[in-house]
């Protein structure tokens, strides 16, 4: 309701500008490919409809806030393209109106997007795919991110087991290519950081776990070597819930499922997280996702970059958001800046459970010359990405 | 000024036999206490039971009460600082963090931190007397000493807003550095100073002007810029220091208010938040919030001289004196 209201005073201010403090209206854009999700043992935890639109609309509220005491408003035009429709037009849709877009889709749809003409001096911001090639050799230099790639993560983890000796792991991972993505992300992880994966398996039981977890679980490890902690490597949400407790021998369980890490979690609530979770829950009446606190900052990262500059150019915003100058004050004890050479949002990484934050990566003692948060993902030295 | 400070010291010196010692009161944000610390002994002498989520508090010009923000029972309780016994809840609007009292001991300014908006309460009609749209997340509250000007700073707008105390309206909206947390009048009233946590700075603006008028920044040797996060202040009334509570570096700065340099680090506990002098500012009373402990700093010798354990999560402090 407040999105629609705004956009109608849009018109209004575009006529007005010429006065010494000229109105600056923004808006940004939303889009969405509704990806299928492959049939999942349980329906416990559907992914809400609007996770990631809901996280945009607070952070058009925040923005919002600060815009009235700046004449500056910000509106927000969201395209959810369902499964089959045709996601290359809504984007098109969506350029022809603003050059801000965020986006929740698929990695390959995202680079057709971003390899669009109309595309070209956009600023498009990733809040959906946590694929760590987009920030790499597939970077596009009109593609930001502000989900955590997904080396990120498993950085943190690594990190996580170095500092508590818990470095012999074992691995079982899903059979989607996500799951595997996953799996060969710890993998590279590990060798980063001087873990050892002792052993691998893919988790190919065709069988209803919520009868045979019990039966299942405790053959599958079996024969898996002694270890510190068990990862499991199940993106898809498939059988991970089954797996703590019913491994054969008492370890941990870390990875998607135990020890999660994750761009944000409902449990995180330091500095002054609990606000915007209050926030959030009020608006969306639910906790709060990554895909959500993505999206939340990428819209907030636009507005920070406005009502800095008072600019509503891509040009000028972009070189804002990649300069020193920036930050974001993004709840999570450090500010949250750019990576120049493949456009991250660099930010702390939150390891949970389901009731509590165990730890946040980066871990005291892992070194940078630069930032900590730059031991979390790929380095300036390592990177394939030559588009910035 | 001077003499009768240290006259005041004298008296209360030799008093120490037959009277009750001045005190610190600290308001512990996890445990709903108070704990009360005789600052003779240096030890806590009384522990109360509050409000949830016990925050901003201040004691009236009289010290007659003590105000306390409850955030998490959406009050302001007013307490009897003799028993220690609640006697009556101000409204406050939802979550009061923190608050300024007027000085014409009369209206508190109270920032609800989940609404966005400033609260003007009347302590005597226990009444509300406005409310004020303010940015996201208000929490620095500052009243200039002529009681002209207040002053809410939000953290996720990142701005320092400025109130006509004649009016309850703004007059003035000047950007700072992510999220602010604590702004002051200096004792003059000629400058507004505005703490940036995550922005790791403090803003000094000129009051007549509202325009920024010097910037600080705060450097720790081994300790990464991220993590020097300037949050709570205060300023000596002699205008020699201003110390600056630099949260998870675990350091109080000490800032020269003249040329607005650092001239000093002092080690105190884990997320160091707020903070509160004694009677004569001998003393430095320090809340660090991970480490659940108050450091005492002696401020001639800018130096630690002991540390206390009180509840948990300590975040306010406030002085007492009882003679």
């Amino acid at each position: 309701m407040i999105v629609r209201s705004i956009a109608k005073y849009l018109a209004i201010l575009w006529v007005c500008c010429g006065a010494a403090h000229a109105e600056v209206a923004v808006t940004v854009g939303y889009l969405e490919k509704v990806e299928p999700q492959p049939p999942v043992l349980s329906n416990l935890d559907p992914i809400p409809e609007n996770e990631g639109l809901a996280g945009a609309e607070l952070g058009l509220k925040d923005n919002a806030t600060t815009g009235r005491f700046l004449k500056q408003t910000y509106a927000l035009e969201s395209r959810i393209v369902e499964e089959g429709g045709d996601f290359l037009s809504a984007a098109r849709e969506l350029l022809a109106i603003t050059s801000f877009i965020i986006v929740k889709a698929p990695a390959d749809e995202l680079l057709a997007l971003a390899d669009l003409p109309e595309a070209g001096s956009a600023v498009l911001i990733n809040a959906g795919s946590p694929e760590t090639a987009l920030r790499d050799a597939s970077c596009r230099a009109n593609v930001l991110h502000t989900l955590p790639s997904r080396a990120m993560l498993t950085d943190a983890l690594a990190q996580f087991g170095v500092r508590r000796k818990w470095t012999d792991w074992v691995v079982v991972a899903g059979p989607n290519a996500r799951d595997q993505a996953f799996a060969d992300a710890l993998d590279d992880s590990a060798r980063k950081f001087g873990v050892r994966i002792l052993e691998r398996k893919v988790w190919d039981v065709d069988a209803d776990m919520r009868r045979n977890a019990f039966q299942e679980l405790p053959l599958f490890t079996q024969d898996f070597p002694e270890h510190h902690l068990l990862v499991v490597a199940d993106e898809t949400d498939d059988f991970g819930r089954y797996v703590p407790f019913n491994a054969w021998e008492p370890r941990p369980v870390a990875g998607t499922e135990g020890l999660v890490p994750a761009a944000w979690d409902r449990t995180v609530e330091q500095w002054g997280a609990a606000q915007l979770q209050n926030r959030f829950e009020e608006l969306a009446g639910r906790p709060m996702r990554p895909v959500d606190y993505a999206a939340w900052a990428a819209m907030r990262t636009i507005g920070e970059s406005v009502t800095r500059t008072n600019q509503a150019e891509a040009g000028p915003i972009r070189d804002y958001i990649m300069s020193e100058d920036f930050e974001l004050a993004g709840f999570k004890g450090r500010p949250q800046t750019f990576r120049t050479w493949n456009g991250q949002m660099r930010q702390p990484i939150p390891l949970t459970h389901p009731r509590a934050v165990v730890a946040q990566a980066p871990f005291e003692g892992f070194l940078h010359q630069r930032t900590e948060l730059d031991t979390l993902g790929i380095d300036a030295a390592e990177s394939a990405c030559t588009a910035f | 000024m001077r003499t009768f400070l240290t006259v005041a010291g004298l008296t209360l010196g030799l008093g120490l036999s037959t009277a009750a010692a001045d005190e610190i009161w600290v308001s512990n944000e996890k445990d709903d206490t108070i704990s009360v610390i005789d600052i003779d002994t240096l030890e806590v002498v009384r522990t109360l039971e509050v409000g949830e989520r016990p925050r901003g508090i201040t004691f009236a010009i009289d010290h007659s009460v003590l105000y306390l923000c409850a955030s998490d029972s959406d009050t302001v309780q007013v307490i009897d600082p003799e028993t220690g016994k609640i006697l009556h809840e101000l409204p406050s609007g939802e979550d009061p963090e923190q608050f300024v009292l007027h000085p014409d001991n009369r209206h508190l300014y109270i920032a609800n931190e989940d609404d966005a908006i400033t609260t003007v309460v009347d302590t005597e009609t226990r009444k509300v007397i406005a409310q004020i749209d303010v940015g996201i997340e208000p929490e620095g509250m500052a009243v200039s000493p002529d009681g002209k000007i207040a002053i809410t700073t939000s953290e996720t707008t990142n701005m320092a807003h400025w109130i006509d105390t004649d009016t309850q309206e703004l007059f003035a909206n000047t950007i700072v550095d992510q999220r602010p947390r604590h702004a002051e009048f200096t004792h003059d009233g000629s400058e507004l100073w505005v703490s940036s946590e995550i922005g790791g700075t403090i803003t000094v603006f000129d009051r007549e002007s509202q325009t920024e008028k010097a910037k600080i920044n705060f450097e720790i040797q081994g300790i990464h810029p991220d993590r020097v996060q300037p949050v709570g202040f205060e300023m000596t009334r002699d205008g020699k220091h201003v110390f600056v509570a630099l949260g998870p570096s675990n350091h109080i700065a000490v800032v020269d208010p003249k040329t607005y340099e650092v001239t000093d680090y002092i080690l105190v506990g884990r997320r160091v938040w707020h903070m509160a002098f004694n009677g004569d500012e001998s003393l430095l009373f320090t809340t660090n919030g991970v480490s659940g402990d108050v450091t005492v700093i002696d401020v001639a010798e800018l130096a630690p001289v002991k540390t206390i354990k009180v509840g948990r999560f300590p975040w306010g402090a406030a002085y007492r004196p009882t003679n």
